[in-house]
């Protein structure tokens, strides 16, 4: 067949037929384009966003661009403090970022990595703008009045060649120009340039460029920017606070990963957290343990259920699968609540227990605010999602299974076990994916039942989302808990395989 | 029927009840010879099924006994039973290859690995399906899947086979195929069958004997010619083959021969099957393939009816041709394709007859 089929009207057969298909998919596209639609930009870009969110560090580099730029000649390693033009860029950085209110969002950002660096930026914010750098404005001004004008400040800072031999005026100028317009809504012809900017050019001045109007600065005596941050905090002379802003100054951090997993970066690279500090491991581990034994107990409960339904006449059996959807009508919230009530010390089930006698007045069960009221909970939430698959892929077993294997001499055991249950495998497959993806991200029930010891990871995610406001590690974990997921998935189908998971039918 | 002794399987006044309220099995009384293969043919909800369930063991029976060797087994569970069973739907299990599903049997009975293969092998020989050991039921034909349906019942060597409709879902030609090769097999191994179907033809064809169930009772018990030619009631000759009914009234018995007075005025010789006395109301049976036209063939006083020719249908082999007799335009006469043979034309009158015996007084 090396020529081309040819259709009724000499057309090639395949462009025909491609043809009459591509109206089809057309039809089909635009069915579905809605549901993409709102898909895309209610779940899948949000998603996106947040993982971008465990990796950007964009806030250091934003908020201290000069610092940060002079810190990279820093030699980090050898414990001492960084020199003169890294103090004259943190104290330009910082004028700005105190007025554009911005330090106290970067002093948060940093305190996840170094506790008291919140309050050191709070502090500086407000004492920065009362440094005596005065002095060097005063010395420009008293010897000569242009460098007192407005106008004239505009008219140099317009000028290529000037710019070139002030670098750092020019560019304290402009960040302050910038602010200015923005922030204050002046206009920088009209208003006289800051004392930082005048430190600037100071600076500018003792590095031997030519000032437009010449100056002796000889009488005036240098302010050292290291002593006045000292004035404000001693934590400045601190080698380690710079350690810190230095190594989260690139725009993307692995810190957030680090921190998820016990980790951070310490001076000779990564190193585990001090042990008091070490949650996050061990809410994994436990997140995970307690959604196998949800899966384990719903499956526990679930089949013997399914089982029965599946065999009673459709009647009955839908009579009973509201019974087992039930739950699915009432609040979560209601249905939780109602478990604090059945479960606490002075609760139901424990005044029963001790009005028959199994348990001591004084010795009552502990059911709720740990492991066991988070299990029993969720277990009670979680068991339709188990049932239903399992229902469904049972209700596809023709009873002639069982009676063929026991006229072949199977016990009822043997005809359940053999024939049966290796039938019924895929539902059960099912049902314990359903039930440990929604049980590994669960949030409101633990919240309420589980204590302290009974809180999964995902309520720590949601504290750093609404309360920390730490949004980069609740993403990072968010991303290692779909990662996990998805590497349990991918056992789940080496070893079980994915085609042997029936919803039904 | 009421003696039990000596026979192989042997239901005693079986009942049974679902709800309480109704019989759906009334009375049944059967008994069965080693090597016999029965079939239960009836129509849906006449209660054969249900007998072939009870004898399984996964029915109960409501009241009576159903004995396997002379030993009661109504409190002896299923898989101690040790009956064979294929399903209508072959029943295979899917999540085991072919020599999987035969080796289950042995494999509850605790037989040993070399025998197991050697039974499974012979197993899949006899059905002459040695090369499909390694495959899935799913990879299967209806057919290949029946045959391995009916290899794991055998495998185990019951001496009893149940099979419940089991060629039901194949079509007309492998159906055919698979009849033979069943009675063959079931004849050769000398295994008692009990065979349920609802397709006459397949009970006539296989059968040593037939068991005609309708409303929860055998109406009537025996071998597939006799089935067919000396019906017993007028359901049985109804059931089984193409029939022609007249209904009428007895008006004399002499012995072996009764004469019946139609509903429309004619009088006809009949054989008095279950007519005891005159006055009694009847429905006479005759076979299409039994009426004559003319009166060549037959004796010189035979009643006579007149027909007229409503239908000619050529069909090869023979003719078959509708008539109005008697006031009734649904008799059928088959008359086969010899070279002396007259095609009749609608519209048509002609004289048709039969012999006596060939015509029997059932139960009105």
């Amino acid at each position: 067949m090396a020529e081309d089929m040819l259709a009724a009207d000499g057309r090639p057969l395949k462009a025909s037929l491609n043809r009459a298909l591509r109206r089809q998919k057309l039809r089909a596209l635009m069915l579905i384009a809605p549901l993409l639609l709102f898909i895309m930009v209610s779940f899948v870009m949000p998603i996106f966003d947040m993982l971008f969110r465990s990796v950007e560090n964009q806030i250091v580099s934003e908020t201290l661009p000069r610092t940060t730029l002079a810190l990279q000649d820093w030699d980090a390693t050898a414990a001492q403090l960084p020199d003169d033009p890294v103090f004259e860029a943190m104290y330009t950085d910082l004028v700005l970022a105190a007025e554009y209110k911005s330090h106290t969002r970067l002093g948060s950002r940093l305190n996840y990595e170094m506790t008291g660096i919140s309050s050191l930026f709070r502090k500086s914010g407000r004492a920065v703008g009362r440094f005596d750098t005065d002095r060097y404005t005063d010395a420009f001004q008293e010897a000569d009045p242009a460098y007192a004008d407005p106008a004239q400040w505009a008219e140099w800072m317009a000028d290529d060649e000037i710019r070139a031999e002030l670098p750092r005026t020019a560019d304290a100028y402009d960040g302050w120009a910038k602010m200015l317009v923005s922030v204050e809504d002046e206009l920088p012809v009209e208003e006289e340039p800051w004392d930082f900017v005048y430190t600037a050019l100071y600076a500018d001045a003792q590095a031997g460029a030519d000032l437009p109007i010449s100056v002796d600065l000889s009488g005036v005596e240098p302010v050292s920017l290291q002593a006045q941050f000292e004035d404000i905090d001693e934590d400045w002379l601190d080698p380690d606070v710079w350690l810190t802003i230095k190594r989260y100054s690139p725009d993307y951090t692995s810190g957030y990963f680090l921190n998820s997993v016990d980790l951070t970066k310490g001076a000779d690279g990564i190193e585990a957290r001090p042990e008091n500090e070490q949650i996050y491991i061990t809410l994994f581990i436990r997140t995970m343990i307690m959604s196998m034994s949800i899966m384990g107990m719903c499956v526990l409960l679930g089949y013997p259920i399914a089982w029965l339904l599946a065999n009673l006449t459709d009647r009955t059996a839908n009579m009973l699968m509201i019974l087992v959807l039930l739950p699915f009508w009432t609040s979560l919230l209601v249905r939780t609540s109602a478990w604090k009530v059945l479960l606490q010390q002075e609760g139901v089930i424990n005044d029963i227990l001790v009005w028959i006698g199994l348990v001591a007045d004084n010795d009552r069960l502990q059911m709720i605010n740990n492991q066991t009221g988070t299990i029993i909970a969720m277990t009670h939430i979680l068991l339709p999602f188990m049932i239903l698959p399992l229902y469904s892929v049972m209700k596809t077993i023709p009873p002639s299974y069982l009676r063929a294997a026991k006229s072949l001499g199977a016990t009822n055991w043997t005809a359940f076990w053999r024939v049966y249950f290796p039938q019924s495998v895929p539902g059960i497959g099912a049902g314990c994916i359903l039930v440990f993806i929604l049980a590994i991200g669960y949030y409101i029930t633990p919240e309420l039942v589980g204590g302290t010891k009974g809180v999964f990871i995902s309520n720590r995610i949601a504290y750093h989302i609404s309360s920390s406001l730490n949004w980069g590690l609740a993403a990072a974990l968010g991303t290692i808990l779909l990662v996990v997921v998805m590497l349990l998935y991918w056992v789940y189908d080496k070893i079980v395989g994915i085609d042997n998971v029936k919803l039904g039918g | 029927m009421t003696s039990t002794d000596g026979a192989f399987v042997a239901f005693d006044r079986v009942q049974k009840s679902y709800d309480g309220e109704t019989l759906v099995v009334k009375d049944l009384n059967l008994s069965m010879p080693k090597g016999e293969f029965l079939t239960m043919l009836g129509p849906s909800g006449s209660g054969k099924t249900t007998c072939l369930m009870m004898l399984a063991g996964f029915e109960t029976a409501t009241h009576g006994d159903i004995l396997l060797d002379g030993v009661s087994i109504n409190n002896i569970p299923p898989h101690k039973r040790g009956i064979g069973m294929v399903f209508q739907n072959y029943a295979l299990f899917p999540h085991m290859s072919v020599a999987e599903n035969l080796s289950f049997p042995l494999e509850v009975r605790k037989i040993g690995k070399s025998e197991r293969e050697e039974k499974i092998k012979r197993a899949l020989d006899m059905v002459q399906m040695g090369d499909f050991a390694g495959r899935r039921p799913a990879q299967l034909s209806g057919g290949q899947q029946q045959r391995i349906a009916l290899a794991r019942a055998l495998v185990f060597e019951p001496e009893l086979v149940l099979m419940d409709e089991p060629l039901g879902a194949l079509d007309k030609q492998l159906r055919e195929t698979l009849q033979f090769e069943i009675t063959n097999l079931a004849h050769e191994l000398g295994i008692t069958t009990v065979y349920v179907t609802h397709d006459q033809t397949e009970a006539l064809t296989m059968s040593d004997r037939v068991a005609v169930f309708d409303d929860g009772r055998i109406q009537q018990l025996a071998p597939p010619d006799e089935l067919y030619e000396l019906p017993e009631n007028s359901f049985v000759a109804q059931f089984i083959g193409e029939n022609n009914t007249l209904e009428g009234v007895v008006q004399e018995i002499k012995g072996e021969t009764c004469v019946v007075k139609l509903d429309s005025g004619e009088i006809i010789d009949a054989v008095p099957v279950n007519v005891s006395k005159v006055g009694e109301r009847t429905k006479v049976s005759i076979r299409p393939e039994r009426v004559e036209i003319g009166r060549d063939r037959l004796e010189a006083d035979a009643h006579m009816l007149k027909a007229e020719v409503l239908e000619f249908i050529y069909m090869g082999d023979i003719f078959r041709t509708r008539l109005r007799v008697a006031g009734i335009d649904n008799f059928i006469i088959k008359t086969r394709n010899s070279p002396d043979q007259t095609r009749l034309k609608p519209g048509e009158i002609v004289e048709i007859g039969w012999m006596p015996r060939d015509c029997r007084a059932l139960d009105a």
